[in-house]
């Protein structure tokens, strides 16, 4: 490994730049609710990948519990938030909560697994992410059941709140965009989903990131050098399920609503791992593009598959193969696909490109 | 103690174990006709994961591959044969047994066959390029299952469907002031006999023996000259045939099946093999029978905790036993 880059791997950082740009313009750009709802999501996602990425792709650890970790995030701040009423305090609690859970299920999950081949560790996290969305559903008087919990968040998320007001007293515009609540709500999304993101790549940068590099390409060799593989696996199942509660919990103020279609259920999971496969494995780039293209895919190609379906309305078969309940149907052919003939990604595959600079 | 363990090891080991959870549950629950329901209810749920769990565990012991995908096998077989028996209507409402038996044979031949397709097809297209490769295993096995829980949806749609039952196998007989359900009893009996099947299958013919060979050392049983891959194929049909047969128990148990069943059945699949240990037949039983039992006591003993139960028993096993009660490989 030398620090020269091909130049696709410059593109992909540019274009990890750009797609950082335009979600920091994202209110100004893009001016209506559902672009920022869009805006909002793929910055969540990002964080969320982007930890999945520290496992599967830096570790080789298959988890199905990462959504699990996510929830508790979003409940914590939820019930916090419903029980306390809407304030920091109640935010940092629910925070804090969430990620000590996350720790102790992460630390108990990976002592069990680590017991037996790692192999299993799949079959027991989908398991124990089971458990945990079975029990959402069933405490209802604590977590909602089904229907979840809906809460307010702290003032200056309200969109009523006004961040300025110009001399009439009304809010005050920039560029034509309100400076409310929500305006401060996308922010607060986004510079938080950044920090937690640079915090990610810089623990990939530091001797730690290298470790765990040389247990993906080795492990038996990083366990003969005398790195312990074992616990620095679990520990990098910690950090992972940390940084995902924290998603969860960022994820849950934005939301003002937290049930089990939106942090627990195994859809989420799936999305989760197409992001990373489609996006590349063990960079931390890779999640970034996976993250926005699926998102989008899912706001914007569904609508598209559903005219394209009315559109070919009298051509047998095709508008029945493209209706919009199909789409997961096409994800899983092409997820297949791209498993076999791209197994590193976009990310990967275009880095691989051009000469070394 | 040593003696003790001994002796325990002479009696049978762990397949002592669910004699020591059905004792611990009678004393437990306390009255012997619930208990005895109770028993009859997990043996006849036991023997349809075991149905659905031992090809699952018999693919992984031999070639090393985890198929995530097993669970679609057992959803197309339920809803295959739901099909076929609503199609067989008339001979389900007839009188006569005959043609009641016929329509249930119908059911299975025609789920087996489906199994044998599917998972010739599965193992050919899908897996065969991906051996060895525990990570894209995973995640094609999970993108196969994705797209197959989207066949099923497309094909049958995404409202429950029921499955009509002969008038044979409906309602229960009384022994002293116990009620027992035909159904289960009929479970327990077809279970029992694929697990007789197989294993006077592995254990009393070549094939078997090949099997086990492989199991235990398949480089070893290559280079004597025999092709694993090939006997893997079969096996892999053999397994997908079992799951697709235990969801057409299934579905019969439930009588109203909806797409998420392949999904709900995985994980306790799952936790069956994990409990049972890899690659043998014996520990897939023994587990999927503790799954049935320790489900059915604690859903009447604590029913708050019966959706832990499987999770719970799986943790206490793995903690005493790391590689599951019975592993073929050592």
């Amino acid at each position: 490994m030398t620090n020269q880059e091909t130049t696709g791997a410059r593109t992909v950082k540019a274009v990890v730049l750009l797609i950082a740009a335009l979600l920091l313009f994202a209110p100004f750009l893009f001016q209506d609710i559902r672009s920022l709802e869009v805006a909002a999501r793929i910055c969540v996602f990002i964080v969320l990948v982007a930890s999945y990425d520290l496992l599967i792709g830096y570790t080789g650890i298959v988890s199905f519990a990462h959504t699990m970790f996510f929830g508790f995030g979003a409940y914590g701040a939820a019930i916090s938030l419903k029980q306390m009423g809407p304030g920091w305090d109640a935010v940092i609690v629910g925070a804090l909560v969430g990620a000590l859970v996350s720790i102790v299920v992460a630390v108990a999950i990976g002592l069990l697994s680590l017991r037996v081949k790692a192999i299993f560790f799949a079959m027991i996290t989908l398991a124990a992410a089971s458990v945990a969305m079975v029990l959402a559903s069933q405490l209802s008087h604590f977590t909602g059941g089904e229907d979840g919990i809906t809460y307010k968040t702290p003032e200056l998320f309200k969109t009523a709140n006004k961040l300025m007001v110009d001399e009439n007293g009304k809010v005050a515009r920039l560029f034509g965009v309100k400076l409310n609540g929500k305006l401060a709500a996308y922010y607060f999304v986004f510079l938080s989903s950044l920090a937690l993101f640079l915090v990610m790549l810089r623990l990939v940068g530091s001797p730690i990131g290298t470790v765990l590099k040389a247990i993906r390409e080795n492990e038996a060799r990083a366990e003969a050098i005398g790195y312990r593989v074992v616990a620095y696996r679990t520990f990098v199942f910690c950090i992972a399920a940390v940084i995902a509660s924290l998603a969860g919990t960022i994820y849950a103020i934005w939301l003002k609503y937290t049930g089990p279609d939106t942090t627990l259920s195994f859809t989420i999971m799936i999305d989760i791992l197409l992001m990373v496969v489609i996006g590349g494995m063990g960079t931390l780039w890779g999640a970034v593009i996976g993250a926005v293209l699926l998102v989008l895919a899912q706001y914007y190609l569904r609508d598209l598959m559903g005219t394209a379906a009315e559109a070919l309305s009298g051509v047998p078969i095709l508008p029945h193969a493209l209706e919009p309940d199909r789409w997961l149907f096409w994800l899983g052919i092409i997820f297949i696909l791209l498993v076999y003939f791209f197994p590193k990604g976009i990310a990967g595959t275009i880095s691989e490109k051009g000469a070394k600079a | 103690m040593d003696q003790v363990n001994k002796l325990v090891e002479r009696m049978g080991g762990v397949y002592l174990l669910p004699f020591a959870v059905a004792l611990v549950a009678l004393v437990l629950i306390g009255v012997p006709s619930s208990w005895v329901t109770l028993t009859v209810a997990g043996l006849a749920m036991g023997m349809m994961i075991f149905l659905m769990a031992s090809g699952l565990s018999l693919v992984f012991g031999l070639m090393d591959v985890l198929n995530f995908g097993h669970s679609a096998f057992v959803s197309f077989g339920a809803f295959i044969a739901a099909s076929v028996l609503a199609w067989l209507g008339g001979w389900l409402g007839s009188e006569s047994i005959l043609l009641n038996s016929a329509a249930i044979l119908a059911a299975f031949i025609a789920a087996i066959l489906f199994g044998l397709a599917a998972g010739w097809f599965f193992e050919t297209v899908v897996i065969k390029p991906v051996y060895h490769d525990h990570l894209r295993q995973i995640l094609i096995t999970m993108g196969a299952l994705i797209v197959a829980e989207q066949m099923i949806l497309a094909i049958w749609g995404g409202t429950p469907m029921s499955v009509p039952r002969p008038n044979f196998l409906e309602g229960s007989f009384l022994i002293g002031d116990v009620a027992i359900e035909i159904y289960r009893v009929y479970a327990f009996v077809i279970g029992a006999l694929v697990y007789a099947a197989l294993y006077l299958t592995l254990n009393r013919t070549r094939i078997g023996l090949l099997i086990r060979a492989g199991v235990e050392n398949r480089e070893m049983v290559e280079a004597l000259g025999f092709r694993i891959d090939r006997l893997f194929v079969g096996v892999f049909m053999v397994g997908s045939a079992l799951a697709a047969m235990g969801g057409v128990m299934w579905a019969g148990y439930e009588t109203l099946i909806t797409p998420a069943l392949g999904a709900e059945m995985m994980i306790v699949v799952f936790i069956v093999v994990i409990i049972g240990g890899l690659g043998s037949i014996e520990g897939t039983l023994l587990g999927a029978i503790m799954v049935g039992l320790v489900a059915n006591y604690v859903g009447f003993l604590a029913p708050k905790l019966a959706l832990a139960s499987n999770m719970i028993l799986m943790m206490v096993i793995l903690l005493w036993r790391p590689n599951g009660l019975k592993p073929a490989v050592k």
